[in-house]
Order: structure tokens, then sequence, then C-alpha cells
């Protein structure tokens, strides 16, 4: 697989191909396996990612501490704000649903983990729901997102562990913004402006759920994950150009990581986690889970 | 290990939520324990190390672990009442927390599991490394490297001379593979422990085959767990 978007992106253009293509012939390459297999399994993924987003929309799943869910079906029958109506609203929804369903222990895609699960099917299925666009154009956007995603596992990290949220909803974001562009049409190069610009709003972002559980701010932080994914997918179709390659973004996200205080690493020593409401929260859905589960 | 990144380990896997590592490996972990005993143990127990031990509950790491131990797949919606099942099952499992070894030194998703089966008993110490890769990293004392990427073969053998040529020649009889070969002892001249990753599934003759070697004191298949 390819180590660089800049690389992927100048092999793309220069045989006047997609991203996708040139991902799933390296994926074919590297694995053995035919370009058939590859999206065959991808279609898998995606009927998985529908159905976390069906389940979750119902909002009667639960966490198991109790700590969130319910949230998605709010934005579904809960009072409008300005943007109801448009597909921003609905994909917020949709981020919400897969990312309560994974705290339910339901079954989700982890892609690129199970804490940023819900920012890549809200963005993509919405999008394509929206634009009426058929599962291929889906899979294709797939293919792109395992590119974006494989050279942030390679460049920097796809854990919070290690590197902070943004390594997680964060790499998420610059994964669903550049594979969104690309089935909306844009070139090669739009796809790397698009994940610039997705990954250079969640530098810095750390990882700080209440009592290390992959509830709370998780839940709430794929929805904004999918927010700043617009913003960046809306700029790059306009034209909009970041001047910092995508690959120095992810660079400087992985020295970010590895320079953030190990509180700040899914740890809950830190941020959210150790505020005082965060403390007490954790300690009283702790207790209730040992006893639900004693 | 330099493990090539895959656009298909990026999407995916499908798996049980919350956690990749807490979760998913957690249950790739108790599915390379039971297969050590050959199918679900009637006893286990489990010592959970650092962020196993901190943060495992609210994770269901302990619902994954027994789940796994009872051949559930990270993708089985049965794993949310893996506890449940495993008392009508007649799994007996006891977690206790423990430390393994030194912060730095042991990788903070750790657990031992210790299993019983019949007349077979097991101990593997394994860790979860992220995104649902999981390491085993010793089995019955000895120090191994498996990563349940591929089918895999473990056996302990008396040191005897040309012992792996004999091996190797079984394996290719039986038309299997090899993709690794890692052999360690405990001292010169004692018992050696082999872990032989294989491309496809080898059938239960191949096992038998080793285990008819009359310096081969056991060997198990381990089925591949990842995606």
């Amino acid at each position: 697989m390819y180590r660089s978007l800049q690389h992927a992106i100048r092999e793309a253009e220069a045989q006047g191909k997609r991203l996708c293509d040139v991902a799933l012939e390296a994926e074919s390459k590297d694995s053995g396996r035919t370009v058939e297999d590859i999206r065959a399994q991808l279609m898998r993924a995606l009927v998985v990612m529908r159905q976390a987003v069906g389940a979750g929309l119902k909002g009667d799943l639960y966490s198991q501490s109790g700590l969130v869910g319910g949230d998605a079906a709010k934005l579904r029958t809960g009072p409008d704000g300005p943007l109801s109506g448009t597909p921003f609203r609905d994909i917020l929804s949709r981020a919400l649903a897969v990312q309560e369903v994974n705290a339910a222990m339901g079954v989700i895609v982890a892609a690129p983990t199970a804490g940023g699960a819900g920012v890549l099917p809200a963005v993509l299925t919405g999008i394509a729901d929206a634009r009426k666009l058929d599962d291929e154009k889906v899979i294709d956007a797939l293919a792109t997102a395992g590119l974006i995603g494989a050279i942030i596992a390679e460049r920097a990290s796809l854990s919070g562990a290690e590197g902070g949220c943004q390594a997680e909803t964060g790499a998420a974001a610059g994964m669903a913004a550049g594979a969104a562009v690309e089935m909306l049409g844009g070139t090669p190069s739009q796809v790397g402006h698009a994940t610039a610009l997705a990954q250079q709003g969640t530098l810095g972002l750390v990882c700080d759920p209440l009592g290390g559980l992959v509830e709370l701010p998780c839940v709430f932080r794929n929805a904004t994950g999918a927010a700043i994914a617009l913003a960046a997918i809306e700029m790059a179709m306009a034209g909009i150009t970041f001047a910092i390659p995508a690959d120095e973004v992810i660079d400087v996200m992985g020295e970010i990581g590895r320079e953030m205080d190990v509180r700040y690493r899914e740890t809950a020593g830190g941020g959210l986690a150790a505020t005082p409401t965060g403390r007490r929260l954790a300690k009283e859905r702790l207790i209730q889970l040992k006893r639900a589960d004693g | 290990m330099e493990l090539l990144v895959s656009l298909l380990d990026i999407i995916g896997p499908v798996m049980v939520g919350p956690s990749s590592s807490h979760t998913a490996g957690a249950c790739r972990l108790g599915l390379l324990a039971r297969n050590l005993v050959g199918g679900t143990p009637e006893h286990a127990r489990l010592e959970l190390h650092g962020s196993f031990a901190r943060t495992g509950e609210g994770h269901g790491t302990d619902k994954a672990l027994v789940g796994g131990l009872m051949g559930f797949r990270p993708d089985d919606e049965r794993l949310r009442t893996a506890l449940q099942i495993a008392e009508r099952e007649g799994l007996d499992y006891r977690f206790e927390k423990t430390k393994l070894g030194e912060d730095g030194e042991t990788h903070p998703n750790t657990v031992r599991i210790t299993v019983e089966r019949g007349d077979r008993r097991a101990e593997m110490v394994g860790s979860s490394l992220g995104a649902g890769r999981v390491l085993v990293t010793r089995i019955d004392g000895y120090p191994v490297e498996v990563s349940g990427n591929y089918h895999t073969i473990v056996l302990v053998a008396e040191d005897v001379r040309g012992s792996i040529a004999r091996i190797t020649s079984i394996l290719s009889d039986d038309g299997v593979n090899i993709a690794t070969l890692r052999l360690s002892r405990k001292e010169r001249g004692g018992d050696a422990f082999m872990v032989i990753e294989v491309d496809d599934p080898p059938d239960d003759q191949v096992r038998d085959d080793l285990r008819a070697l009359s310096w081969v004191k056991w060997a198990f298949k381990l089925d591949k767990v990842s995606a």
C-alpha cells in the first residue's frame, strides 16, 4: 500500500485514474486477492455500516454504563435547528447512531477504529442517500478512505492510546472528507486538499473518555468529526486548496500525538475525564456496571 | 513485527463494540487460548493486567475473553451475554486483576489465561496491540510470537537432531505450505517450542501425524483469528 498520499495522487493523475482505482490495484498486488474479492469484502462492510445506522436511529440503545444513548433519534424527532432538513443534520444523526450502537456492544465496522466508527458511514451513506448514488460508488469511496487510513497508520497512528482522538475521529474525518470528495467527482488533488482540510481541524484533539470507556465524549466527537469532514468537503469541492500537503499534516498529527501527555491518550487521566463532573459520573457508572454484572 | 497495512484492516474488522483493543482483541485472545486445549475449556482463570484490569469491565473485555473461549468470533452478538452463556454451558471462569510485569515492558492490554479441558491444561500470555491485532507472547512458559494472522501449529518436542527436518517433511507430505517457522527453548538439550505459521488451514491429520512422533510431547493447531 502507498505510504504517501502525494505519491498516490501523482500515480492516479499520471494514469488518468481515480485514487480508489490505484488503491484497489495496490491492495490486490499486496494481498494476492482479486479486485472483485476486495470489493466484495468492502460491500460486506457497507452492509454492516448501513445496519448500524438503522439500528442506532431507532433510539432505544443505551451503553453498558448508561452514560450515552438515545440521542441519535433526537436529531430525527427533536425540535428544528437552522440546518433541519439538510444532509448536515441527517449525517450528524447517523454518526451518533453508529457510535451509540458501538457503545451498546452492537455490531459495527471499526473504520478506522471502533471509537471512531461513526464518522465514515455517516458521511458516506448520508451523502450517497442525499445524492442517490449507488452502492458501487460508496464501495469506491471506502477504498479511497482505506487508502488514506493506511497512509495515516504508516505515517502517524490510528490509536487514541498512541496519538489522542486526532488519531481516531480526526483520522476518520480526514478519510471521510477525501473519500466523499472523490465520490462526488472531485479530482485526486481535491481529495488531498479535503483530507488536509479535515485533518488540520482536528490537530491536537485529545482522547479523554470518562472512566476510559468508549462512550463520553466519543459518541459526540464522532458527530463533530463528521461536521469537520463536511466543512472540508464543502471547501475542497469549491476549489479551495490547503497550502500544507496532506502528508505533512498527517506527519505533524503523529508528532503532536507522540508529544501528547499520557493523560490525554485514553487513560482517563486528563481532559473531560478529569473534570469534577467527569470523575463523579465515571465513579457512579463504574460501580453501577459492577452491580449489573455481579 | 513489520505488518503490511491493508486497506481492509482499515475498513474493518466487523466487530461487536465498543473497543477494537479491549473487545475484538480480547475475543481473539480467548479464541487462541481455546485452541490450546482443543475446544471450550471447563475451567478458565483470566488474570488481567494494566488497562485490561482498569477499564476492562466497561469495555466488555470480560465478556469478549469468555466469548472467545467458547468459540465466538469478534462479530458474534452473543458476546454481549457471553458470561451468562458460559454459566449455562458449564464453563467455570474466574477473573483476577494482577500485574504481569513492569510498565513499559509489558503491554498495557495483557492477559494471562489458564485453561483446563479434560486432562489438558495450558497457560498463555497475550496482548491486544490495538485495532484488534493481538500477539501471544508466552505459551506454557515458552516465549513465542503468535499473531493469529495465520493458521498456526504449535508443538513442544524433545531437542533431538533432525527434528525440524522431520517436521517440515511431514508438513510438506500433507501439502501444507509454511509461511514462518520459529523455534525457542528454555535451555540447551531442553524441550524445544516450535511455532509454525502456515498459509492454508491444516487438517487434523497434520496434527495427528506430528503427535505420532515419539519425541513430540504435544502439538496443537491454532485457527487464524484475524478477519
